[in-house]
């Protein structure tokens, strides 16, 4: 078996809250609490999950915004989680990121010119003035922007043109995985299914790897390999997109499906609406987290944590029922 | 019974670099009961339309023209002291951000209490006992104790919930919900939208759902308006407008929205249907279809000349030189 380009193990940043005396009664946020997943090259997984999941925690600490709490990132065979920032630095050209907000990701007192050639100049990749030029006009055209454009200013796009920027930015220090932070989520539904083709072009012409991180579960139907799906802090199931889709295991994914809204009147679904609100990272439930909203919970669930179990080929799940008492279902 | 008729509204915003035709020429009727959708992408007067009916855009710089009647009177003629009796009264709105739409320093029983002070003279107390009523209303959990909290110990879907007790609470005749889900999440949005339902049915208010999400809209509306750059370019019951949308425009959007279950399907597009290029600057006068920009099938009739809005089967209109038209359209 090769070696996946990414593989994170037990992936956990808790963030201190302060408080108690001394610190000895501080409460910590466990925004990620143990997340293991690997990502193969060319291969997209989706991270899904409402706000407040550690979707988001999850890329930052991938991108060591913050430094991890605990656990391993393994990028192409070398473990990145405890390299000095130093040692980091040529490592970090390899992930780079397109954010959810096209007009605050970008400066607005560079020309775009500027923005993409920052990180070709911070890798040393063009090797001479021509080269660089060479290489803006390429990014341009690859994301479908205009050459001319490059010495404009961010406001002079509409919000679809500065995600492209965004991507040609990301694109610019020759990665070989992108995060996707909620990239299409601010657009415009005409404008949205621009940027997600762009993606996907982009993928198969230069085996990206994509993580993307999305609470629109159709966008993730349409453009993912693999879907994980979070809730507080932990991933509940995991699998191919297919199995995810047709066939969910965990009553949190086969819940947040049926209640995603579909464009047809006569649709006839049975939804199953949760009760109540995710509850706080900062306390969370005892035993399975998922326990205070599912409609299968029984003793068991209060008190022991599920393990994520494999159900069948690459397919695993965290629930205490087994496939006799929670069948598949469709959603 | 028709309950509110916009008629030609036009929203002109005076701006340093020209005139913006926010909403250029919009009519639409909502009847008694009924709700109904106005869908379209930012920027296509969707918002502006909603404001102008309570009349909360200031004037300058917008300028209204036309006329929105409702019950017998035209809005756009009243004085600012009779408006003030219709809002919050007669037509009541839901903002899309529970967050910033209340205010932060009053509890949310004040908030709720304060409509039915104003508009039906209750006592402070008589108001907190008809908030708590309106509390358990919405499916709030303790309302007694919830009436006294400040909207930074709720939820965002507790807040939302508030938001729409506070918008029933004087039994409104017309309800405008500006995008009320689009900042929730998806199980938290599917709690929101069957409280809609079921108030509706409950309440028996009209409801003015302005959205972008068609999912949305196919789930609780009846009928749809679709706006483009200002102006109406179709309008059908929900099922005809999903089954057959007539306009270019509509069936663009349709393709551009990826459908749940749909990428399994044998067949299922690689790719998503894409709307080529951009909405047009509103700043400059277009005098033919507004869409002819990024239409597949535009020709140089679409370029000169605006369609008209016209029936191309019953009850469904679209202004589109060559959207197909049934030979019964009335």
């Amino acid at each position: 078996m090769t070696t996946p380009l990414l593989a994170v193990d037990d992936l956990r940043k808790h963030f201190l809250l302060g408080g108690g005396l001394l610190g000895r009664h501080a409460r910590s946020l466990k925004a990620v609490d143990g997340v293991s997943f690997t990502l193969e090259k060319g291969e997209t997984l989706s991270l899904v999950g409402e706000s407040g999941c550690g979707k988001s925690t999850v890329a930052r600490s991938l991108m060591r915004l913050f430094p991890p709490t605990s656990g391993q990132v393994v990028l192409g065979g070398r473990r990145i989680d405890d390299l000095s920032a130093g040692a980091l630095r040529p490592l970090r050209r390899r992930i780079q990121m397109v954010f959810q907000d096209p007009f605050s990701s970008l400066n607005p007192r560079m020309r775009v010119r500027d923005i993409l050639a920052e990180p070709i100049r911070n890798f040393g990749l063009a090797r001479n003035r021509a080269d660089l030029d060479g290489r803006l006009a390429a990014l341009m055209e690859r994301v479908g922007l205009p050459r001319e454009a490059l010495s404009r200013f961010p406001h002079e796009f509409s919000g679809g043109q500065r995600q492209r920027i965004g991507i040609a930015r990301a694109l610019a220090a020759e990665p070989d995985l992108i995060i996707c932070d909620e990239a299409v989520s601010a657009l415009d539904v005409s404008v949205k299914a621009q940027i997600v083709n762009l993606l996907q072009d982009l993928q198969k012409e230069l085996d990206l790897a994509l993580l993307f991180i999305s609470h629109d579960l159709a966008i993730v139907e349409h453009m993912t390999h693999r879907v994980a799906v979070m809730y507080l802090g932990k991933i509940v199931e995991i699998g191919p997109r297919r199995e995810i889709f047709l066939a969910p295991r965990h009553p949190y994914t086969q819940a947040l499906l049926s209640a995603v809204p579909v464009p047809e009147p006569d649709a006839g679904r049975t939804r199953i609406v949760l009760r109540g609100d995710v509850p706080s990272p900062i306390n969370p439930p005892a035993g399975c987290r998922f326990h205070t909203r599912c409609p299968h919970a029984f003793e068991r669930c209060r008190t022991e944590e599920p393990r994520l179990d494999p159900v069948g080929g690459d397919h695993f799940a965290a629930c205490h029922l087994d496939g006799a008492a929670l069948p598949a279902q469709a959603a | 019974m028709t309950l509110l008729s916009v008629e030609n509204l036009q929203v002109h915003f005076r701006t340093p670099d020209g005139v913006n035709r926010a909403v250029d020429g919009v009519s639409f009727a909502i009847r008694a009961g009924e709700t109904l959708a106005i869908v379209g992408e930012s920027g296509c007067g969707k918002s502006v339309t909603s404001m102008s009916i309570l009349r909360l855009l200031p004037e300058p710089p917008a300028r209204l023209a036309g006329a929105i009647r409702f019950d017998g009177r035209d809005l756009l003629q009243l004085p600012e002291r009779e408006m003030r009796h219709i809002r919050g009264n007669a037509i009541s709105v839901i903002f899309q951000e529970p967050m910033t739409s209340l205010n932060p320093v009053l509890t949310v029983g004040r908030q709720i209490g304060e409509t039915l002070r104003l508009h039906q003279g209750l006592s402070r107390k008589d108001a907190e006992e008809r908030a708590v009523e309106m509390l358990t209303l919405v499916g709030i959990p303790e309302p007694r104790r919830r009436v006294r909290e400040y909207p930074h110990q709720l939820s965002g879907g507790m807040r939302q919930r508030v938001m729409i007790a506070i918008a029933l609470a004087c039994s409104p005749k017309l309800l405008i919900a500006d995008e009320p889900t689009t900042a929730l999440d998806v199980t938290i949005q599917a709690q929101i939208l069957d409280l809609m339902r079921d108030l509706k049915r409950r309440v028996g208010a009209a409801i003015m759902l302005i959205t972008h999400d068609l999912g949305v809209v196919a789930e609780v509306a009846d009928r749809v308006v679709v706006m483009y750059a200002g102006r109406k370019v179709e309008e059908a019951a929900v099922r005809d407008l999903f089954r057959s949308p007539r306009h270019p425009y509509t069936r663009g959007l349709m393709g551009a929205v990826p459908r749940l279950g749909a990428a399994e399907q044998p067949g299922a597009p690689q790719r998503l249907a894409e709307i080529p290029g951009m909405v047009p600057s509103l700043k400059t006068r277009i005098d033919g279809c507004v869409f002819a920009g990024r239409c597949p099938s535009a020709t140089d009739l679409c370029r000169s000349h605006a369609p008209a809005l016209e029936p191309k089967a019953p009850g469904h209109l679209a202004a589109c030189h060559y959207a197909p038209k049934d030979a019964l359209a009335a």
